[in-house]
């Protein structure tokens, strides 16, 4: 590891002006990313800029009966949160379902959002990769890639963005509030990642020196029912290869409201508006559910060795929607 | 613009297992290290130093946390407790229990073990409503920590009989309510291996 200065500022003026958004400069959240890859060389940061002393660690109501959550609230304070429990229920499952309860305890819901992928060559500074080092090759698309994108991946990247909270996030219509050098800014939940296109070396829309201050859940999908479902290799304590978390609203038989997003097939939680236009409005019949996510799962190009997540996204997906609908009617 | 890296080197105030702790450190040792190379403090282990095995995990201001992935610098204030620091007047009932059990081979893991299974029971103590203390729920909750010889089953035993002790010991407690709830309900995370390798944490509010 590189030296590097370490400061830990208690105001948002004063932390943004530490950072100056030098490409030396890091944020430093709960380090359960951050640190593992100063570790492996992968970052070699000249400063980092703890932001655990700042006043973003709480959650609270907002004025129009939204949740308000502080990027610097630690994952297991998110999930244990009653208001979280019972408004946003797929919230607290999602976090759950991810990490263990050691990291989940140092995690902060910022960091959680802006770690990198699991991809391993990204990971290897000895390998080809463009999204730690543009123009140098990907490594994955021709080696190791069961666990990369079957969705929305392009010929420079096809790796996967490892969080279960950004999925659920994503059908919870949240926004993330950002502060930088220009001021503060909203950006919805869903448009928050990127897909990798030519510029894989970004994940999200952050741009240099901005401090995610908060995600913004908003009352139009509080109490509603939703679920959060995730497939891995082990019963706990593994990324997903392929999770889902769903909202399904229904009123007289048909659906209200509808979200569906995929984790673990994308360079970003994958909001599958496809399949949501189909169920609007219909009766959510086992046919009907089917028919809507091949419909989305039908633009997936899956690389040579995992095909296996098309049809395993598509029986999660169906599971976890059609058991909404079973709940709605009983 | 240049940023001079004006200082590599902080000052650090730590309190560990009760005794407290200063001196200048590089911002580059973490808290393992700290504990290992710098006190002596050899109970937690480096595994895989990435987070992924939790033989380093110990107790941060009464929470469990990897210490591998903690820099020393940004727990200035904090108060640790390691497996050094569970029973200093000789074994508490948890490690009681592990020895009972026979819940090791190597023991590798086993400090790290001891200081997660602590933290668990005391996560459960302060939210009664959603601990889950059956043995899936023990296990799930346990998943941060690896054990390369295979004694989870008596892992589990060993945490569960101190379960079961504190609800002898409060009948109709806090902690016995959510063993109740947790046998009823999560019961399903177990099965969930019929779908691929799935775990199923559906149950949240549900
Ligand atoms: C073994 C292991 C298993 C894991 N399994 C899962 C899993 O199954 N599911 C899952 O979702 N996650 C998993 N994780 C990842 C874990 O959730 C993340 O490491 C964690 O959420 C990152 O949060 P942090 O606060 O520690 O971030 P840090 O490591 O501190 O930061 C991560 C990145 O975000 C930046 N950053 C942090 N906070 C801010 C902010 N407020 N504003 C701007 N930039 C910021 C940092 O500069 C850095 O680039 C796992 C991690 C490990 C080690
Ligand atoms: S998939 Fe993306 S992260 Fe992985 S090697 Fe290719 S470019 Fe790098």
């Amino acid at each position: 590891m590189k030296p590097f200065a370490y400061l830990r500022p208690t105001g948002l003026p004063e932390a943004v002006a530490a950072h100056g958004g030098r490409p030396g400069s890091r944020y430093l959240g709960g380090g359960t990313n951050l640190v593992d890859l100063m570790k492996l060389g992968v970052e070699a940061p000249d400063t980092l800029v703890d932001l655990t002393g700042l006043p973003l660690a709480s959650v609270e109501e907002t004025s129009d009966g939204g949740l308000r959550i502080g990027s610097g609230v630690r994952n297991a304070t998110l999930a244990s949160h009653p208001l979280v429990r019972t408004r946003y229920p797929v919230l607290a499952q999602a976090v759950l379902a991810g990490a263990s309860a050691q990291l989940r305890n140092v995690a902060t819901t910022g960091g959680n959002l802006l770690q990198r992928t699991r991809c391993p060559y990204f990971q290897d500074v000895a390998k080809p990769c463009n999204k730690r080092e543009p123009g140098s090759g990907c490594g994955a698309r021709d080696g190791s890639h069961r666990d990369h994108a079957v969705l929305g991946h392009s010929p420079q990247c096809i790796a996967t963005h490892p969080s279960d909270l950004a999925v659920a996030l994503a059908v919870l219509d949240a926004s993330v509030e950002l502060h930088g050098p220009d001021g503060t800014r909203s950006v919805p939940a869903a448009a928050f990642h990127r897909l990798p296109g030519e510029h894989p070396e970004r994940d999200t829309v952050v741009e240099p020196g901005e401090i995610v201050t908060a995600v913004l859940l908003p009352p139009e999908t509080a109490g509603l029912p939703c679920r959060y479902r995730k497939a891995r290799d082990r019963a706990s304590y593994a990324f997903a290869l392929a999770s889902v978390a769903a909202l399904l609203d229904i009123a007289d038989g048909r659906v209200r409201r509808v979200a569906l997003a995929f984790g673990g097939l994308a360079h970003r939680p994958w909001r599958a508006s496809a399949a949501e236009e189909l169920l609007r409005g219909a009766d959510p019949t086992e046919t009907a559910v089917r028919q809507a996510v091949e419909a989305e799962l039908a633009g997936a190009q899956p690389l040579r060795d995992n095909a296996y997540k098309v049809p395993l996204a598509r029986n999660l997906a169906c599971d976890v929607l059609l058991a909404l609908a079973r709940a709605a009617r009983s | 613009m240049a940023h001079p890296i004006e200082r590599t080197r902080s000052r650090v105030r730590l309190q560990v297992n009760g005794e407290r702790y200063e001196g200048e450190l590089d911002h580059r040792v973490t808290l393992l290290d700290l504990l290992r190379e710098h006190l002596g403090l050899t109970g937690a282990k480096k595994g895989c130093d990435h987070g992924q095995c939790g033989a380093c995990t110990v107790l941060v201001d009464g929470r469990r946390a990897n210490s591998c992935l903690l820099l020393a610098v940004a727990q200035d204030g904090a108060d640790v407790t390691t497996v050094e620091g569970l029973g200093p007047a000789g074994p508490n009932p948890l490690q009681e229990a592990f020895l009972e059990r026979d819940a090791f081979q190597c023991g590798y893991c086993t400090p790290g073990q001891l200081c997660s299974a602590t933290g668990l029971l005391a996560e459960a103590a302060a939210a009664p409503g959603s601990a889950d203390l059956s043995r899936a729920g023990i296990a799930e909750g346990m998943s941060g920590n690896l054990c390369r010889c295979g004694a989870y089953p008596r892992i589990v035993d060993a945490v569960r009989d101190v379960v079961a002790a504190r609800e002898n010991a409060a009948p109709g407690g806090a902690v016995r309510g959510g063993a109740v709830r947790g046998e009823a309900v999560h019961g399903e995370a177990v099965h969930g291996e019929a779908v691929h390798g799935e775990a199923v944490r559906g149950e949240v509010g549900a």
